[in-house]
């Protein structure tokens, strides 16, 4: 089966150093994948290659193959733009902009050229139902996104992502800065979202892992150790590391 | 000494210069105000200075530091948003960078004296333009392009880095980023520089001596043309300002009440600046509630 997004041979060097030592990792259609492993293990870098996010820091190096549905990222003629749109990002952190829900949300369609106030006003409410988050911001939806509460800021933002109508979501640890509730509707949220859209997650929950992803990939040290269904990784991974990680041996 | 003790002591003498500061400013404050506002009135502000006659007033000379004020502003604001755009989110870390950064530092602390003259050499001399507005507007942009650069850099460097890649991983260009996301969220601390350095500009006297010149001309407040030399829009005319006035006032003023209307001038400008500072303040946390909580 040949996955939405593929990546082969992927290394990735910050100055010197090797933080990715060659790994092929592909993700399919419709399924959430979880990225799992010890701090500093390369997760998050790894993740960044795939919106390109990496370009922003000086010297880096990436080598290796990463085509999105068969075309090359890393192609001079991609367009940058374009490719972020289709691969949106939710952060860690909630990142709202300083500015009301309702803008929050629209901006990116607004600076992305579109003048349609009645379709606008339209996609920013099913994104807001789609993350989960209209019913409680639908009264105050010219209010700050900033006071809001942090589940309630993440929420916001995975709308502004879903709002310009991405294919991939990679969200690194989008629950880590939030309490059990809103880590859970969050839950709910990505796996409902899963029909429509691809998700590449970050996290160091392994009940998170476990309850909603489909797919596991285990990395160490910038290798990757094991990748299978989440079902046969948690029950019953092949690799002596996996096991050792998932019983909390280490990391 | 006991760690006790040694606290006390770092506080009582830290309370004591505090203390001295402020009585130094509120000194130097109250005996401008009680010697100068006494002084002020409506006809005081409102008719203009007389050279050998008692009872001249202000009215040109607070005019020509609003306007010159403005005209420094248009200059500067434009350039110092670029430079401060361009330092702040595309300057490399590189050698060429930090001469720039250098060479604005150098800028900022050259004496206002030593820009004036310069600024009166090339500007009045060499290039013709004579005592006027537009030769004080310069030099005065001189010294306001370097806080106001620093200011607008800091101001966009302390929008946090999240905002940016939350802005380019939903597909925005550097540049909508910038102008879209990161410098609305700059915007108070951005007005907070421009109304400081307004301040700043408004008292400064020494570098107009010599380009914006020390007479006030006949202006007609109901003459709208430009280019009419005796209208007050002219920027071409010279102008004296209220701080060079002062200036003037008790360097060779032969008026029987100088003392006065330097005194008074004075409680104006400092009121004035006064103002500035707490408009500063008041604009600043404003706005910031305005972007961060409820609209
Ligand atoms: N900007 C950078 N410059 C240099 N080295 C970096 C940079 N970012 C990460 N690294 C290094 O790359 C390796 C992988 O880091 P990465 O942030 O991808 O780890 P991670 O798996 O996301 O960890 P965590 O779970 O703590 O978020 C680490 O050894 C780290 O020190
Ligand atoms: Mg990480």
């Amino acid at each position: 089966m040949t996955g939405i997004l593929q990546t082969k041979n992927v290394h990735l060097y910050y100055g010197k150093n090797e933080a990715l030592h060659g790994f092929d990792l592909n993700f399919n259609e419709n399924e959430i994948t979880t990225l799992i492993g010890p701090s500093g293990c390369g997760k998050s870098t790894f993740l960044r290659c795939l919106n390109r996010m990496n370009d922003l820091r000086p010297n880096v190096t990436i080598n290796g193959s990463f085509k999105f549905e068969g075309k090359d990222i890393y192609s001079p003629s991609i367009d940058l733009t374009e490719l972020r749109k289709t691969i949106g990002m939710v952060f860690q952190q909630p990142n709202p902009f300083p500015f009301s829900v309702y803008d929050n949300v629209a901006y990116g369609l607004k600076l992305a050229g579109m003048k349609n106030k009645h379709k606008i006003d339209k996609i920013v409410e099913e994104s807001l139902k789609e993350a989960a988050v209209w019913d409680e911001v639908k009264d105050s939806i010219n209010k700050s996104a900033l006071s809001f509460s942090g589940g309630q800021q993440q929420r916001i933002c995975i709308a502004r992502v879903l709002a310009v109508k991405p294919k991939i979501i990679l969200m690194d640890e989008p629950t880590s800065a939030l309490d059990p509730i809103s880590s859970s509707k969050i839950e709910d949220t990505l796996v409902r979202l899963k029909k429509d859209f691809t998700i590449i997650m970050v996290t160091h929950n392994m009940q998170q892992a476990s309850r909603i992803s489909d797919k596991t990939a285990f990395l160490l040290n910038g290798d990757l150790i094991e990748y299978d269904s989440t079902q046969k990784m948690f029950v019953n991974p092949s690799n002596k590391k996996t096991s050792d990680y998932l019983n909390g041996e280490f990391g | 000494m006991n760690p006790k003790t040694t606290n006390k002591i770092a506080i009582g003498l830290i309370y004591t210069f505090v203390a001295i500061v402020v009585a130094i400013l509120v000194s130097l404050i109250g005996y401008i105000l009680v010697t100068g506002v006494p002084h002020i009135s409506w006809h005081f502000l409102t008719s203009k200075s007389q050279s050998f006659l008692s009872g001249g007033g202000i009215r040109d000379q607070l005019f020509n530091s609003v306007y010159l004020l403005f005209l420094t502003l248009c200059l500067s604001f434009p350039i110092a948003l670029g430079s401060g755009i361009y330092l702040a989110e595309y300057a490399p870390k590189n050698w060429i960078t930090e001469v720039i950064r250098t060479t604005i530092e150098v800028l900022s602390s050259l004496p206002s004296v030593v820009v004036g003259l310069f600024c009166y050499l090339l500007f009045v001399v060499q290039m013709h333009i004579g005592f006027s507005i537009l030769s004080g507007a310069i030099a005065l942009t001189f010294f306001n392009l370097p806080l106001l650069t620093r200011n607008i850099e800091n101001s966009l460097k302390s929008v946090s880095h999240l905002q940016r890649e939350a802005g380019l991983s939903l597909g925005l260009s550097q540049w909508k980023t910038i102008t879209g996301i990161i410098l609305p969220a700059a915007v108070p601390g951005i007005i907070t520089g421009i109304i400081l350095s307004a301040g700043r500009v408004f008292g400064e006297a020494a570098a107009l001596i010599y380009t914006a010149g020390q007479s006030a001309p006949i202006i007609d407040y109901t003459n709208w043309n430009v280019f009419s030399s005796s209208s007050f829009l002219n920027p071409m005319r010279p102008a004296e300002t209220l701080a060079v006035h002062i200036w003037k006032v008790n360097s060779e003023g032969i008026t029987p009440d100088a003392n006065l209307v330097s005194s008074g001038s004075s409680a104006v400008l400092i009121i004035l600046i006064l103002l500035f500072n707490l408009l500063a303040h008041w604009i600043g946390n404003l706005l910031y509630k305005k972007m961060t909580s409820n609209f």
